[in-house]
């Protein structure tokens, strides 16, 4: 099978991000590709700093060093003398909205029905009317299995009905990249697999996606490679296959004995 | 009851007044405690603390001397030096002193919005403003509804301060009365009169916090 690796820009190029909280350093170093169509599951130990590096990503967090570029656009990047500089904000802000973003805790917004959540953003931000993007919102929440509940507040859904939601309302700015932050981890088990359902169907339209995740059986059956991140570094990216095969750091090792 | 009917007159007149101070110092006061609340939680640091340091002094000073301050005083006060008549001082002091009570109330309201709501709006392209005006603000509303509750009914009891610019609002015009005719009939009227202006924006109050109940945060 020929590799999509050979595409001509990542979709997202990181090299040697950095980045401390108050004297800790949280990201030591870390560099990855993400081409077209792949689905990444950064997975490790909490405190290891997957989500953090998510969060790097999309500029919710500022990086110490190193260097971000989206889709050939460049986000930050460090000159030799080791400052770190971001695009201009307005620029930053186009940027990152090839990214959609989904959060652990859903973020949904608590004073919008289910559809004004989908809509807000690409009326706001992208100026579109509503007859353009109610028909599309629609067809999202269709998609996601919630176009019953387009009339719902957030409060009255159940937290895996929350998380389609807010992957619907992320995809509504038709973004190229999605990035997961522990989608399922604030959820009742018995709800992780619609969350999981869904993402698994964007992964079949051949979306490029990141999954920070606890969810093995996600990583190991729909994602295309699987980065092992422990104390602020990537210690081991493989193949899903061949690391759930064949775990070659004992780290790695280590770490999924306790998860399988 | 021929009393009651008599007295009832220069009572209303009085209650105009009430009125008038109370509804122009709150369609004023509001905007601008939001204005100065959201410089308070923005990143210009210098501005921020101006506000901090305005929130201090009108919150700090006792409201009627504010107001005797804008009456007599500013007129002698170099560069500003203007001389305003007895209503408009009254508007002018009552809405820089509300305005500071608000502003704090906004800005809780603000700052217990959670950081999630930010970066969710921020994920999806939203500038600050955008924000602020769509995801943040609507539902900082919900929030502050029973502080300003709170807040606009002793309002409604502040007004009565206006008398030492000797004007005849409800309270001054009832006291007259007392006063003139050895009676505190008046003051059972008046305090009538307040209970029944509170009593309506409690009401009104009690009729947005159930329109907001449609969400829950």
């Amino acid at each position: 099978m020929p590799s999509m690796k050979t595409e001509a820009v990542p979709m997202i190029s990181a090299r040697d991000i950095r980045k401390h909280f108050h004297g800790t350093e949280v990201l030591k170093g870390v560099s990855l590709d993400i081409g077209k169509g792949e689905v990444i599951a950064v997975i490790g130990p909490s405190g290891s700093g997957k989500s953090t590096f998510l969060r790097c990503l999309n500029h919710l967090e500022t990086i110490d060093a190193g260097s971000i570029v989206i889709e050939g656009e460049t986000l930050a990047t460090t000159d030799a003398a080791g400052h770190c500089r971001y695009a201009p904000e307005a620029e930053a802000r186009r940027i990152c909205r090839k990214m959609g973003m989904v959060f652990q805790q859903f973020n949904l917004f608590p004073h919008l029905t289910v559809l004004q959540n989908v809509i807000e953003a690409p009326l706001t931000v992208k100026g579109l009317s509503r007859d353009a993007i109610v028909p599309r919102a629609e067809e999202l929440l269709r998609k996601v299995g919630l176009i019953a509940k387009c009339g719902a507040y957030p409060s009255q859904l159940s937290g895996g009905q929350k998380q389609r939601v807010a992957i619907a309302r992320a995809l509504a700015m038709e973004p190229d990249i999605m990035l997961f932050d522990e989608p399922t981890s604030a959820l009742d088990p018995e709800l992780t697999g619609e969350v999981l359902r869904t993402m698994r169907q964007l992964a079949e339209e051949r979306m490029t996606m990141l999954v920070v995740t606890h969810e093995m059986s996600f990583a190991r059956d729909v994602s295309t490679e699987v980065v092992f991140m422990d104390h602020g570094e990537i210690v081991e990216a493989r193949p899903a296959a061949e690391m759930f095969a064949d775990p070659r750091h004992p780290r790695t090792r280590c770490f999924l004995e306790h998860m399988l | 009851m021929d009393y009651l009917i008599q007295i009832i007159g220069p009572l209303l007149d009085g209650t105009a007044v009430t009125l008038q101070v109370f509804l122009l110092t709150l369609v004023l006061a509001v905007p601008l405690g939001l204005a100065l609340a959201l410089v308070r939680v923005s990143h210009f640091r210098t501005a921020a603390s101006l506000v901090g340091g305005y929130i201090w002094l009108m919150r700090g000073t006792p409201l009627m001397l504010q107001m005797l301050f804008i009456y007599f005083a500013l007129p002698f006060v170099p560069v500003i030096g203007i001389r305003l008549p007895d209503f408009p001082a009254a508007i002018v002091a009552f809405t820089l002193n509300y305005a500071a009570y608000f502003a704090e109330i906004f800005r809780s309201g603000i700052q217990s919005v959670g950081r999630g709501q930010y970066e969710a709006a921020r994920v999806l392209g939203m500038s600050y403003g955008q924000t602020m005006r769509r995801i943040i603000l609507p539902q900082v509303v919900k929030r502050i509804l029973p502080p300003m509750s709170n807040e606009t009914i002793t309002l409604v009891k502040d007004t009565s301060l206006i008398y030492v610019l000797a004007m005849n609002d409800l309270l001054r015009a009832a006291r007259g009365i007392v006063q003139r005719d050895f009676t505190t009939m008046p003051f059972v009227v008046a305090a009538a009169f307040y209970l029944i202006m509170t009593l309506v924006l409690t009401w009104g109050f009690m009729r947005l916090e159930k329109r907001y109940a449609v969400y829950e945060d």
